[in-house]
């Protein structure tokens, strides 16, 4: 690690200000993907705004039609929340299977998205359930939220503060990890509010999360596990690796969109204790 | 039995310190006026260094030095060497680059040491070595075991041309030709025993420090055996005479078998600290202990076996080439001749082997012993081959080992080894009691009805441990000889404290040779504490690895307590006003046969210390004694392993379902330590199946360089483990001690595999088979069974 000035503002809004003046700033949340980025010295910021203290970020609250969670919100703190266990429980179990203890207990929702990387979970989540993120200027949906692989819509001085999550839809995700570091290799969300099916995936893209239109618009027809029966993405724009060949991703995308959609509709049977393909609905 | 002697499950005494954070390791130490060193490595597989610039680094503050692998050549100090000479076919010795401490004209691998800075603190050290400009020129990277031995292949070490470092074989050609000329039926496999991290808990480290008013230099380091460290670093390296050299291993999180070597950090951080007069220190981040940790196995082997109508086996032939990596480490060359190829007729009535191992220079870390060194991947191709054969030749794979199980003791090999003792048919009757065999059927129909696919596999091991009888070893080229020392030293009060030559790091030597001394003495354990790990207390070892302290190092402190024993009697007699004849020992008790009159061993002791009941021109005052020993032969731990498990063909995943091991390790001192050591084994082997595998790209990049690459067996990949025992006494030695701390790596990975493959119905099942192996041979099952 470089060394670096530490800054530790006590609002909002002296955040956003000492990240405009500031030269070369980056923001501190949980610091799991930032930290060990710079201990390994592949980034070196000469300035680190911690805004994990921020209570303006903190909170979790049901509010008219919408679950919000503060973008500084832990994992830990989503799974444990009784606001979320009541408005949108599957998202409550989602967050209990991200990582590990110690990353549940540091790694935060807006981190989370704000760092986009391809194998988050939590992208995904916002993608397939409509969320809206918001930021200290304004409100993105999450469809124009995530523009690729590590990017974002947000612009330069802008802090994500809040994710908005519309409460009412039937909520699906499975995930195959990664058997190494147990990322998400391959994790499909599923969720349908009214007629409105959203299918998205993460792990797999080679830009970063993205929506399966085709098994939107099957499961359109009919919100069912047998309406993707025989389904696989196209091996083109997926990720391949050492550990899984685009094509395989693909394969797995079909089963875990199947397995997704089946928790979604309350319907999942758990053949078998899968370590690393756990089914959240 | 005592509740601390031989055969109780006394809870581990070190424990304590470990789990409450209590431990000393290298990294706790910190010597006044310590400096950092940091090693500037290649990051290249293949290059020659044109020049190295560190000007602009030597000038940072807090910089102390810098030296390359040219001030090492110029101080007169030698390269790291290997200790086994092995001669190729034709008689002449193998082909050794040499092996600079510090990279000397030119990089071998990404990792290699280039330069080291010594610095005030780590973080300004790593500065200042991102300030060394050294200019390369790239050559192309040898990766590839299969091509690093063609033409064309860029030169390693311009000393062992082609890339060879030798071309050896054990076994008699004309024998084996001739019984596969007989043979009715003949199985052929080709097999990749797949390259593996060590992975320690605790990652390498080192600090070396120099006396001036002694000129006498100390290194603290992460070391499996501290006195090898310091003979090499003698009378080979030439860092410091051995009485002017201590060399101190204490607590040691891990080792299997990667701490046995004497590396480059090391030296360079105990020679360094002469040069710059203060402590010199080292701590492998886990970076360096993927890239320069000596990674273990990496063979492609063709295997073929010779049977009868019936199923005998006739004849073996092997043909083994072995990835060394870009040096050889210190005992690489042995890990694939005589670690190997003598173990090649497993549990087997073989009459006829030949084992052919070509060994290879590549662009790749070095390759040395990993838990089990040369006998995993010797079970491997014996295991595979049994499976396979029995499959091809349509027989119960337990009936076809049967068949051919070696029955009578003493049994001679054709490969070097005589057998003393073991129960084959024992230990798979058991296994497969435990496993439940017989309902194996409706278990795999019930598996079905799911959609997954259960398969059951089995691996009949066998080993040699308690390496080794010195003469032998000697004979086969080892550069030293395998015996263990012990000194037994009772205090006046009848505490004791016991010297080993064996080093513990991890395998609880402090809770098990402490009840070989309760047993044997009659005294609470904890009146003994065990001394293991610095060259100044011990007075030599061999350390530990090969599973050799229980066999070897144990049956040296036997020797000593031999002696103890011998020399309180005759104490107790003079106590005793009897003849030394007449006095028995037995817990802890000297008694006059015949009478009441006894006195306990605390009394004799103080008695044998201030020696007022006896002359001291008749009898030597004090209670001390030593020994050496020397195995009469090797140990063979063996045993059946059975795995059972389910595939899901749709993602490729395989959940072990159950895990039966029946070990025969001969008489077991401590049957919780003994199951903890089995349980890890198995660890180990099941993360070699299914998760663990180094890769380099062709450019020699090692792309599984983290955790978020390199996959560890975790707890979840891992099932409820069912181990019991049937015991032969190893007649080798005087406890009947055979080892266990390889057995479950040497065993489990050809039951994983044998399972799988039953499971897929195909042998196309490589290791580790993770799931994206897994799914794609699950793909072959299925078109295989639409053509049939």
């Amino acid at each position: 690690m470089y060394a670096f000035k530490y800054h530790r503002p006590a609002s909002l809004r002296s955040a956003v200000s000492l990240l405009g003046k500031l030269e070369d700033a980056k923001l501190l949340a949980g610091g799991h993907t930032l930290l060990p980025t710079m201990k390994n010295r592949l980034a070196s910021p000469a300035n680190i705004i911690d805004i994990s203290g921020l209570a303006e970020l903190k909170g979790i609250a049901k509010k008219g039609r919408n679950l919000v969670i503060g973008a500084g919100s832990t994992y830990a703190e989503i799974a444990e929340s009784d606001v979320v266990k009541a408005a949108i429980p599957a998202l409550a179990a989602f967050s209990e299977k991200i990582g590990d203890p110690q990353v549940r207990h540091r790694g935060t929702i807006g981190g989370s998205i704000a760092n986009n990387d391809p194998a988050s979970d939590y992208p995904a989540a916002c993608l397939a359930l409509g969320a809206t993120i918001q930021t200290n200027t304004r409100k993105i949906p999450a469809d124009e939220f995530f523009t690729g692989m590590f990017s974002t819509a947000l612009e330069e001085g802008e802090i994500v503060t809040k994710v908005l999550f519309p409460v009412g839809a039937k909520f699906g995700y499975a995930k195959f990890r990664n058997p190494a570091s147990r990322y998400p290799m391959v994790g499909v969300a599923v969720a349908k509010r009214g007629a409105d099916v959203r299918v998205s995936v993460t792990g797999a893209g080679a830009d970063g999360v993205f929506r399966w239109a085709a098994a939107e618009a099957a499961l359109t027809a009919k919100f069912a596990a047998k309406s993707l029966e025989g389904m696989a993405h196209a091996a083109e724009g997926l990720n391949g690796d050492i550990h899984a060949s685009a094509e395989y991703r693909g394969h797995l995308i079909g089963v875990m969109a199947r397995r997704a959609t089946a928790a979604a509709a309350g319907k999942y049977v758990a053949a078998r204790h899968d370590p690393l393909a756990p089914v959240i609905g | 039995m005592s509740a601390t002697g031989i055969g109780a499950s006394v809870r581990r005494k070190e424990d304590f310190r470990f789990v409450t954070g209590k431990g000393n390791y290298v990294d706790d130490i910190n010597r006044q006026g310590q400096a950092h060193a940091y090693f500037l490595r290649s990051p290249h597989a293949h290059a020659a260094i044109k020049s190295i610039d560190a000007t602009a680094a030597l000038a940072m503050e807090g910089v102390v030095a810098i030296y390359t692998g040219d001030d090492i050549t110029a101080d007169k100090v030698g390269g790291l060497i290997c200790g086994w000479m092995i001669h190729n076919k034709d008689g002449s010795p193998m082909a050794a680059g040499a092996h600079p401490a510090l990279a000397v004209g030119k990089v071998r691998y990404v990792g290699d040491h280039v330069a080291v800075v010594i610095a005030e603190t780590l973080a300004l050290a790593k500065d200042a070595a991102e300030k060394i400009v050294v200019d390369y020129g790239v050559l192309p990277a040898v990766v590839d075991l299969k091509t690093a031995g063609k033409k064309g292949a860029a030169q390693v070490h311009d000393a062992a041309p082609g890339n060879r470092v030798y071309d050896w074989h054990l076994g008699d050609k004309a024998a084996a030709d001739a019984a596969f000329k007989n043979a009715k039926h003949i199985t052929k496999i080709e097999l990749v025993n797949n390259r593996l991290i060590p992975n320690a808990m605790e990652p390498r480290a080192a600090v070396g420090e120099y006396d001036a008013g002694n000129d006498a230099l100390t290194l603290y380091t992460t070391s499996q055996n501290p006195h090898v460290v310091r003979l090499v670093m003698s009378a080979f390296i030439g860092i410091a005479p051995e009485h002017k050299l201590r060399v101190i291993a204490p607590d040691v999180g891990g080792g299997f078998g990667s701490k046995i070597f004497i590396y480059a950090e090391e030296t360079v951080c105990v020679w360094a600290a002469r040069k710059v007069g203060r402590p010199v220190k080292w701590t492998a981040d886990r970076t360096e202990a993927f890239l320069s940790d000596a990674h273990g196995r990496d063979h492609v082997t063709t295997a073929e076996m010779a049977m009868d109508d019936k199923g005998k086996i006739l004849g073996l032939r092997v043909a083994t080439k072995a990835n060394l990596g870009a040096y050889l480490s210190t005992f690489s060359s042995s890990v694939p001749t005589y670690l190997y190829a003598p173990l090649l007729s497993g549990q087997y009535d073989i009459p006829a082997i030949y084992a052919e191992v070509e060994a290879i220079y590549t662009t790749t870390a070095p390759v040395d012993a990993y838990r089990g060194a040369g006998r995993p991947e010797a079970t491997f191709v014996i295991e595979r081959l049994m499976e396979v054969a029995a499959r091809q030749l349509g027989q119960d794979p337990a009936a076809f080992r049967r068949r051919n199980f070696i029955k009578k003791f003493p049994h001679q090999t054709p490969l070097i080894m005589c057998y003393d003792v073991g129960d084959y048919n024992a230990s798979l009757t058991k296994a497969m009691e435990m496993a439940d065999v017989k309902g194996f059927a409706k278990r795999k129909r019930d598996s079905a009805k799911k959609g997954l696919l259960r398969g059951m596999g089995y691996s009949a091991y066998i080993e040699a441990c308690g390496i080794a009888p010195s003469q032998a070893v000697g004979s086969l080229g080892a550069g030293v000889g395998l015996w263990e020392s012990a000194e037994v030293r009772v205090n006046p009060v009848g505490t004791v404290e016991v010297l080993t030559g064996s080093h513990s790091h991890g395998q609880g030597h402090e809770t098990t040779f402490a009840q070989l001394v309760s047993h044997r003495l009659g005294i609470p354990i904890e009146n003994v504490s065990i001394v293991h790990g610095d060259t100044d207390k011990v007075q030599f070892g061999m350390g530990t690895y090969g599973s050799r302290s229980g066999a070897v190092g144990m049956s040296a402190i036997s020797k000593a307590l031999d002696k103890v024993e011998a020399k309180a009697k005759k104490v107790a007699a003079y106590v005793l006003e009897a003849s030394a004849d007449d006095i028995t020992f037995k817990d802890g008790m000297f008694s006059v046969a015949g009478t009441d009159k006894k006195v306990d061993f605390g009394s004799v002791a103080l008695q044998a210390y201030i020696a007022h009941k006896f002359s001291g021109q008749d009898l030597e005052p004090g209670l001390k004694e030593g020994a050496f020993y020397d195995p009469t032969n090797f140990t063979f731990p063996a045993g059946v392993h059975i795995c059972e498990l389910e595939v899901d063909p749709e993602t490729g995943i395989t959940r072990i379902d159950r895990w039966t091991a029946v070990d025969d390790f001969g008489n077991v001192i401590n049957p919780m330590i003994v199951e903890g050591q089995v349980h890890g084994g198995i660890g180990q082997g099941i993360g070699q199946a299914l998760c663990e595998g180094a890769i380099y790209d062709a450019s020699g990049q090692l792309l599984t360089a983290s955790y978020m690459d390199y996959q560890m067996p975790r707890a979840d990949d891992l099932p409820s483990f069912d181990v019991g025992m049937t015991v032969t006494a190893c007649p080798s030695n005087p406890l009947g001690i055979k080892g266990c701390g390889e057995a479950g790596a040497i065993a489990s990975p050809p039951a994983v595999i044998n399972a799988l493959t039953d499971a897929l119905g195909h042998e196309d099942v490589a290791m580790p088979a993770t799931p994206a192996s897994i799914w794609r041979a699950a793909q072959k099952s299925k078109l295989r069974v639409a053509a049939e």
